[in-house]
């Protein structure tokens, strides 16, 4: 589904991702770990396409198609989904009212009819109670005003609603409880299947005890510089970033 | 009293980041004014220039009775003493008018006065079907009346019938003026004088048209009524003149839209609106105001000079005005509430958006006089390109206004970095028992905020359209459901173009 190869990129004049390779298929979870400033959420922003990064070098090939080469929007389009992990405030224009406009679009980008407000309201209805969200959140100002989880959540109900092929969840932990972890975990579990697949950013392993990835790979330096299965999370969790630090060091020291 | 001034300018580390997702948005789209046309049809005009023989040919083609064309000449005088002195208070810059080279009574020429809307010239039709509004009552959207004025003269006005048989009257101000006499007379230039300023002087001389709304006593007015106000003649003026009064107990809503063909002169529109509001009464008056804004080089478009002003004369009357402004090289407007009725309210909801080289200085004026009266503004100022926008509103509260009660919310929205956002805010309070809030905000909108919407599958035109929609809420919800969609798309395409 996701090649990435070789890819380099950064923000004004400094580079952060340092030669990426990763293949994601179809219906896997893979987890991407890294200590603060390893470019975690830099790798999410060039995904979706984020302006103010430039790639430098490499090819993004997703779903069959040069990734790069695409707008923002048509990236959406294309099913690419990004959780922010700082989700933006628009006042004055309720969440529903915007998670309609995106159905839409994307819908309009597929070649797809509308939906119309009855079809739009049903498909609203049976997601949030599969994320267990409450209409009144919907009816307020896209995320003005939401808590720390309440805006998580709503990252996550909007990509019930839209169906990605591939979702990126960048930092979808940080901030929340252990309550708030597992309703945001629960949500991302119903929505995995064999069709599509997830792309989890996370600092902690903590998320990664309710999202159970495939495969973890460890991000330093702006390199995936370990992979592994699942038990990788735990390894790093135990012994901290500088057993890979130090692991790093000993690599380039030979 | 007090003046906060928000300026932004090109400057600091980020300007070329800002630059670059500028012209990224700026590439989106690039619109152009629609009502711009002119229809060619013949015309029957007052020779250019001003003076007494003006006055006097205006009034004989209206065939005006003796005390009418005494009160426009008595104007006329007022206005030439004050010649000097016209005003230069405001945050707007324009070259010297000259009153000279205007025509100051322009309308299309009919053989005879149509006695139904069927004898209309179906090309005066078609130009009001091209501007979306049908003069023909069956296609009209249910519940709205429209009276429609083209330079100086209306040339219709739709339900009058069915208003008339709840002895409500809908027509045009010459029209009344004919057949209401006793009414005009009674009413005319009793909020607004003829001394008031510079411009209403002016527009008391001159003035060609306008509505007059009557709604007696008890009477809940069933449908919206409009007035559609086009400019089509060149180098003339539009000297509206609006009149409604609401007697006790009685409820009217009212709205004005207003556009004009592009042309690289400025033109005039130096309008009057006067509202009454008896004991009990209330009129909710909405403006959708989309005048010639000008090219983006900032030639042409109207200059947009008003005086609106209404009074809550009797006790528990409420007045509401709303205006969404988008259009108009200059707009000077400030529709203000007298609030002398005892527990009377009055509001003012705006939305004002400058774009290029369009500058506004507007707001409200609320003069609390009666007791326990209560008024709320709410001002939403958008600014892009190179524009100039600024909030200017009084708070008068006066020292038998014993619990008097005012609160005002100012928010600007800056889009891109070479406008500005003024706010000019006075407040005067004579009364110890008053309570008067003042709320302001500044913001501008990010590139965060439109890269979260594109990342969702909305492109950048619809997002902007979104934030702006959001932005505007509060005021877009005061307008008639009829037009909300069509001021919110309004709002969409004046800034099209121009955000970053």
């Amino acid at each position: 589904m996701l090649t990435i190869k070789n890819l380099h990129a950064g923000i004004e004049d400094k580079e952060i991702l340092n030669g990426i390779n990763l293949e994601i298929k179809t219906g896997e979870v893979h987890a991407i770990m890294g200590p603060n400033g390893s470019g975690k959420s830099t790798l999410a922003a060039v995904l979706a396409g984020r302006e103010n990064y430039e790639v430098t070098e490499g090819t993004v090939e997703y779903l069959g198609k040069n990734l790069l080469d695409l707008a923002p929007e048509e990236r959406a389009g294309e099913g690419l989904f990004l959780a922010f992990q700082y989700p933006v405030e628009i006042p004055g224009l309720s969440t529903t009212n915007f998670i309609k406009t995106a159905v839409n679009e994307v819908r309009k980008y597929r070649g797809q009819e509308p939906l119309d407000a009855v079809a739009f309201l049903k498909l609203m209805k049976e997601k949030m109670k599969l994320m267990n969200i409450d209409q009144s959140l919907l009816s307020r100002s896209l995320n003005e005003g939401f808590s720390g989880g309440e805006k998580k959540r709503n990252e996550i109900f909007q990509m019930a609603m839209l169906q990605p092929k591939l979702a990126v969840l960048d930092e979808t932990d940080s901030g929340l409880d252990i309550d708030a972890i597992r309703i945001v975990a629960n949500g991302v579990n119903k929505f995995r299947n064999k069709d599509n697949a997830v792309l989890v950013v996370t600092h902690y392993q903590r998320l990664l005890d309710y999202i159970i990835p495939d495969f973890v790979h460890v991000l330093y330096n702006g390199r995936i510089v370990k992979s592994g299965p699942k038990e990788l999370a735990f390894e790093l969790e135990e012994k901290g970033y500088d057993f890979i630090k130090n692991e790093v060091i000993e690599v380039s020291g030979e | 009293m007090k003046t906060d001034v928000v300026q932004t300018e090109k400057n600091g580390p980020d300007v070329y980041r800002e630059d670059e997702s500028l012209r990224t948005i700026e590439k989106t789209v690039l619109s152009e004014y629609k009502y711009g046309f002119v229809t060619d049809i013949e015309a029957d005009e007052a020779p250019k220039g001003l003076n007494e023989d003006t006055i006097r040919f205006i009034s004989a083609r209206k065939s005006e009775p003796q005390w009418m064309l005494d009160w426009r000449l008595k104007a006329f005088r007022h206005w030439e003493k004050l010649a000097t002195e016209e005003p230069k208070w405001a945050n707007i810059k324009y070259p010297p008018i000259n009153y000279q080279d205007i025509i100051y009574y322009s309308a299309p020429k009919q053989s005879a006065k149509p006695k139904s809307l069927d004898e209309i010239d179906p090309e005066l039709k078609r130009t009001f079907e091209k501007l979306g509004i049908s003069l023909e009552e069956q296609k009209r959207l249910t519940g709205v009346a429209v009276d429609a004025v083209i330079d100086s003269v209306s040339i219709g006005t739709t339900f009058k019938e069915q208003l008339g048989e709840l002895g409500i009257i809908f027509c045009s101000m010459s029209e009344a003026i004919q057949e209401h006499p006793d009414l005009v007379k009674k009413h005319l230039s009793t909020v607004v004088p003829i001394t008031d300023n510079y411009f209403a002087a002016l527009n008391s001389a001159v003035f060609s048209d306008g509505s007059f709304c009557y709604i007696p006593k008890g009477v809940r007015c069933p449908m919206e009524l409009s007035t559609y106000f086009r400019i089509n003649a060149e180098n003339t003026g539009q000297f509206e003149r609006t009149l409604i009064v609401a007697e006790e107990g009685s409820y009217v809503s009212y709205l004005e839209g207003c556009t004009a063909p592009m042309r690289d002169e400025n033109q005039l529109h130096a309008a009057v609106v006067e509202l009454i509001a008896m004991d009990n009464a209330e009129i909710k008056y909405s403006t959708v105001q989309n005048w010639y804004p000008g090219d983006k080089q900032g030639n042409g478009g109207i200059y947009n000079f008003v005086t609106k002003r209404g009074i809550c004369k009797g006790a528990n009357s409420k007045i509401s005005w709303t205006q969404v402004e988008t259009g108009s090289a200059i707009t000077w407007k400030y529709p203000s509430v007298i609030l002398k009725g005892d527990n009377s309210v009055g509001e003012f909801y705006s939305v004002a958006v400058t774009n290029n080289h369009q500058q506004a200085d507007t707001g409200t004026k609320m003069q609390h006089l009666g007791k326990n009266t209560r008024s709320r503004i709410v001002s939403k100022g958008i600014s892009a390109g190179v524009s100039n926008n600024s909030y200017r509103g009084l708070v008068h509260v006066g020292k038998n206004a014993s619990n008097a009660r005012n609160f005002s919310q100012c928010d600007s929205l800056l889009l891109g970095d070479k406008c500005g956002a003024h706010t000019f805010p006075y407040i005067e309070v004579k009364n110890n028992t008053a309570v008067v809030e003042h709320e302001a905000t500044t913001s501008k909108i990010g590139e965060d905020q439109i890269f979260y919407c594109n990342q969702r599958g909305i492109n950048t035109e619809t997002a902007v359209a979104l934030i702006i929609n959001g932005f505007a809420k509060e005021v877009m919800n005061q307008l008639p459901m009829e037009f909300a969609v069509e001021a919110q798309k309004l709002l969409a395409i004046s800034l099209e173009g121009s955000v970053g």
